[in-house]
């Protein structure tokens, strides 16, 4: 099976989440013509206010019901053709049972419900938040529990957040619970200038390929671009093959869509030649008992 | 015995700048978006002006806002007092032929004197204070005037070496070379092509005359950013010591620095409540 991906890399305007949903009306009209066949639209990570919000985290929060009302709203107004749909992953900080949480939202829009009736998929509530230098995150949204795979209309598929990816053990996580397509959002600000890349894209360029190689999936990456009060996020949205290349690559700086052909086949042909899932399904018994011998003596005797 | 080679991992150098090597061009594209972003963007404006005070900082924003707005769009203002060397106005003037900003040149002796006429007893500090705060009144006012933002050039080092006037040469809403080592500030102006003479000339706030940074820090840049470096990474003095860098070029900078936070900040507001502004109020300074 095949289906068509698009990210989309945007600068949003601070806190103004009525002009970003409109933003992301125009790219729903610029992809109904201009690549009509698209079936996924990627977004990143905080993408309906900007990432450092502080405080104005719980101005911004809403819930995921509410959003998906306003992208379909949206969706409908800029796409008319009535047998249309869209599947949409995107980043919003979410207010949900009393908590706020940075979220990623995945569901599918459609033009009509007589053609087919528009849902919420999944919600990814980021699981390590990233507390440390110029990130403060769990001062002011608290952390996501599960990692999960779920199904989608193109198969079974995970999202990740930005550090989520960082530890490789979140991508092993949805791997094992059958995600064929890792999403990975984030708002990731540039810095180190020293090589040839910028220091966090030059990390980003390890690690999704390393999660895609490992445990041959594909990864589609949306990173946010643009300036928050000095610092600037990097871009670089790409789409990694199950082998671990990256097929097409975003710039760092500039507002861009990427589009890639996502075919699920290519999963079984690179685990079939590389069965490392496959060795660790056989070994999580072990894992599962080292795991808990840490979890239970935190402090090592 | 078959003796197998050994490789031994090269010895630390404390005399080795590498840790503070940047890649030119990726930094000015990326400072140019900056500028680009922040002062258009975010605050809707076209313009820019910027001191030109004929030293490398001062050149550096003013080719990276050339680049950013169009030179047109700069205005770079020269401020000098009447002490002021003919060598800071003529490298300012190289400046200005370089990019092609505007240029305009406002003499700060009169009101600088205005008041330091009534204060005879003023020291060199509260003299060169004196004639910064002036400049700033200027910068503002003349940024009013044309609808724009001035634009500042502190670079890292001498922020943090508290090495400016607290709410003058830091009071700038917008500053592209912040986070940036004095000598990578040089690397980046050799590298966008800011004139060699005011790149390798000693580095001066000119206040006073033969004025020098290094003179006045009692140690160079190029050895001062290498402690720098190590020091903001988290290494300890006794560490750094123990790198082999001189104990007493070590004491001297961490001095500076530790003594120094205070003009990193804006001023000390009494707690009074759980809504105290920036403490319990947060809001970032975009929002």
């Amino acid at each position: 099976m095949k289906y068509e991906v698009a990210v989309a890399q945007i600068k949003p305007q601070k806190g103004d989440t009525v002009y970003n949903l409109e933003r992301i009306g125009e790219i729903f009209a610029q992809l109904a013509t201009d690549s009509p066949e698209t079936n996924v639209l990627v977004l990143p990570e905080t993408v309906l206010s900007g990432y450092f919000l502080e405080g104005g985290v719980r101005d911004v929060a809403r819930s995921a019901e509410e959003l998906f009302a306003d992208l379909l709203s949206i969706y409908r107004q800029n796409v008319k053709r009535l047998d249309a749909a869209l599947d949409i992953c995107l980043g919003f900080y979410e207010l949900f049972e009393g908590k706020y949480y940075n979220s990623a939202l995945y569901a599918t829009l459609t033009a009509s419900d007589d053609f087919l009736a528009p849902s919420i998929a999944h919600v990814h509530r980021k699981f390590f938040l990233p507390t440390y230098g110029v990130f403060d995150e769990k001062r002011f949204v608290s952390r996501g529990r599960t990692i999960e795979a779920f199904p989608t209309r193109f198969g079974r598929v995970a999202i990740l957040i930005c550090e989520d990816v960082w530890h490789s053990i979140s991508a092993t996580l949805a791997a094992l619970k059958g995600a064929m397509v890792v999403y990975v959002l984030s708002a990731s600000p540039g810095r180190e200038f020293s090589g040839r890349h910028i220091g966090n894209i030059a990390q980003w360029n390890v690690l999704l390929p390393g999660v895609a190689e490992e445990h041959n999936v594909w990864v589609v990456y949306a990173g946010l671009v643009g300036f928050e009060g000095g610092k600037g996020f990097t871009g670089s949205s790409q789409v990694v093959d199950p082998w671990g290349n990256s097929l097409i690559q975003a710039s760092m700086s500039d507002e861009a869509i990427i589009r890639a052909t996502i075919d699920m086949d290519d999963v079984a042909i690179a685990r079939a030649n590389s069965p490392l899932l496959a060795d660790l399904e056989a070994t999580l018994g072990d894992i599962t008992l080292q795991l808990q011998q840490i979890a239970q003596s935190p402090h090592q005797k | 015995m078959n003796r197998l080679p050994i490789q031994y991992a090269p010895a630390f150098d404390p005399n080795s700048s590498e840790n503070l090597k940047i890649n030119e061009a990726l930094m000015t594209d990326w400072l140019v978006a900056f500028l680009q972003d922040e002062i258009v963007r975010r605050r809707k404006m076209t313009k820019a002006v910027v001191g030109v005070s004929g030293g490398v900082d001062s050149a550096l924003v003013a080719f990276l806002l050339a680049r950013a707005l169009g030179a047109e769009n700069v205005y770079g203002i020269r401020m000098p007092y009447r002490s002021s060397s003919q060598d800071s106005l003529d490298h300012a003037s190289l400046v200005v032929q370089a990019t092609g900003i505007n240029i305009q040149t406002i003499e700060i002796t009169g009101a600088a004197d205005g008041y330091l006429n009534l204060a005879s007893d003023a020291d060199g500090r509260r003299r060169g204070n004196v004639m910064a705060r002036t400049r700033m009144i200027i910068l503002f006012d003349q940024s009013q005037k044309l609808g724009c933002i001035p634009v500042g050039t502190g670079n890292k080092t001498e922020r943090l070496f508290g090495y400016f006037t607290w709410h003058a040469d830091d009071s700038p809403p917008v500053n592209p070379l912040g986070d940036l080592y004095k000598t990578q500030v040089w690397a980046l102006s050799r590298y966008i092509g800011v004139p060699s003479v005011i790149v390798d000339k000693p580095a001066s706030a000119d206040l006073i005359v033969g004025q020098t940074d290094e003179t006045d820090f009692g140690i160079t840049y190029e050895k001062a950013d290498r402690i720098l470096y190590y020091l903001l990474k988290g290494f300890s003095e006794s560490r750094l010591t123990e790198m082999g860098f001189p104990a007493a070029e070590v004491k001297l900078v961490k001095r500076r620095l530790d003594t120094t936070h205070w003009k990193r900040h804006l001023p000390t507001v009494a707690m009074l409540s759980n809504t105290s502004i920036n403490d319990y109020y947060l809001r970032p300074v975009d929002y």
